[in-house]
């Protein structure tokens, strides 16, 4: 086939192309992912019974703004990446700032705790479910975020694949906060990082493979 | 003095090119015919001189890349520049065929310098070895009806939608799908010999 062949070929029978296409199918991705890690943190695990009471208190906004920061730069990051040519240098570093807060939080958490209350803080109740959950609730959002970028046109794979991860994870994390009774900083900062990196990390390494077009 | 008319010519050149492609992608199908045109040529340029080792594949690549183009095309945004957001898809593109080509050539060394030899005669200018129609054939039903119909016979999506028994909607879809497909087997067409 000639080039030209080629050409009259694509631009023929051509409509108008709808505008704002990123915008539309991360926002379709993120509140499906969203909506249905809700429904599942629900169905499996419940809410957590005294959640009226604690959502009350600003520490129990303060868990939930880590994951949403965490997510809104995932989501900044994903429709960067998800367009040729798009660079994440900016988003990855801002990465670092909830995580240091937290992180700082932690220590200071630690630093005034009775020695033998400090294991506590770190491992809570639940530390060996809580990344474990995390994962579980982030494969809705992993497949609605993928399908969006599939629908796209990235050209960093892997940080595309990365990022789109990091959305879901933190996106899960974010539903989990309804059922999830940690309290402690030093918790979050240690077991809701190792569930959000799980899928971060998946991502990675399936971006490149996945997301070829 | 020089530079800065080729600086001027080159912002020339993409106000011209970013006008043509905006007014195709509000369904102006000349504008964007005239686009594709003109992008053909600059992206021709690019990857003769990348490629100067492998002249046969030029235009096969060209129109690899004017595929990709075509199926990215709900990417753009107006106020990024479109130097930038094509290079990028050209970049990738060719940076694909290279990996799969160095992939092949580390198994098939001897083989592959003897078709080589072949290949260096017979570059007719535009017309790329690959036959694109020939990929059509591998696509399934929904998908190459509507194609064949709408873009090569001509005919509007409703006379497609007629002709096929499938809704407007789906004929769209099939294009739109066809046509990432075709992309994907050029790429599969690359790797499969792995």
């Amino acid at each position: 086939m000639k080039t030209d062949d080629l050409i009259a070929l694509l631009a023929a029978g051509e409509g108008p192309v709808p505008r704002h296409a990123v915008c539309r199918r991360m926002a379709v991705a993120v509140l499906g992912g969203l909506t249905a890690a809700l429904l599942l943190t629900v169905a499996l695990y419940g809410v957590r019974s005294d959640i009226t009471e604690v959502a009350q208190t600003p520490l129990f906004w303060g868990k939930v703004a880590f994951p949403t920061s965490l997510a809104l730069i995932g989501l900044w990051l994903t429709s960067r990446l998800a367009r040729p040519g798009g660079k994440g240098a900016a988003g990855w570093k801002m990465l670092g700032l909830p995580l240091l807060l937290v992180w700082c939080g932690a220590a200071v958490s630690i630093a005034g705790a009775p020695v033998d209350a400090r294991a506590d803080l770190l491992f809570g109740r639940t530390w060996r479910t809580c990344a474990l959950n995390i994962t579980l609730l982030s494969v809705p959002a992993f497949v609605t975020v993928f399908w969006a970028l599939k629908g796209l046109a990235p050209t960093r794979l892997r940080q595309a694949g990365a990022a789109g991860g990091l959305l879901a994870g933190s996106t899960a994390t974010v539903a989990y906060c309804l059922h999830c009774p940690e309290m402690g900083v030093p918790f979050w900062g240690v077991w809701y990082v190792l569930g959000m990196l799980v899928p971060t990390a998946f991502g990675a390494w399936w971006g490149p493979r996945m997301l070829r077009w | 003095m020089q530079r800065t008319n080729s600086q001027d010519e080159l912002e020339a050149r993409e106000a011209r090119l970013k006008a043509l492609l905006l007014r195709g992608l509000t369904g102006d199908q000349l504008a964007y015919q005239d686009f594709l045109g003109t992008l053909a040529l600059h992206v021709r340029a690019f990857l003769r001189s990348r490629l100067s080792r492998r002249p046969a594949e030029i235009e096969d690549m060209v129109q690899d890349v004017l595929l990709a183009v075509h199926n990215a095309r709900h990417t753009y945004q107006a106020q990024q520049p479109l130097t930038a957001w094509v290079h990028a898809i050209a970049r990738y593109k060719l940076a694909d065929h290279l990996r799969s080509v160095s992939r092949r050539e580390a198994r098939h060394d001897v083989l592959d310098d003897d078709a080589q030899l072949f290949a260096i005669s017979e570059v007719e200018s535009a017309e790329a070895s690959r036959d694109l129609t020939k990929l059509l054939k591998q696509l399934p039903e929904r998908q190459r009806l509507p194609i064949v119909h709408v873009k090569l016979e001509g005919l509007s999506v409703e006379e497609t939608a007629q002709l096929t028994g499938l809704s407007s909607s789906a004929v769209k879809v099939g294009i739109h799908r066809g046509l990432k497909a075709l992309s994907r087997l050029i790429g599969g067409a690359n790797n499969h010999e792995d």
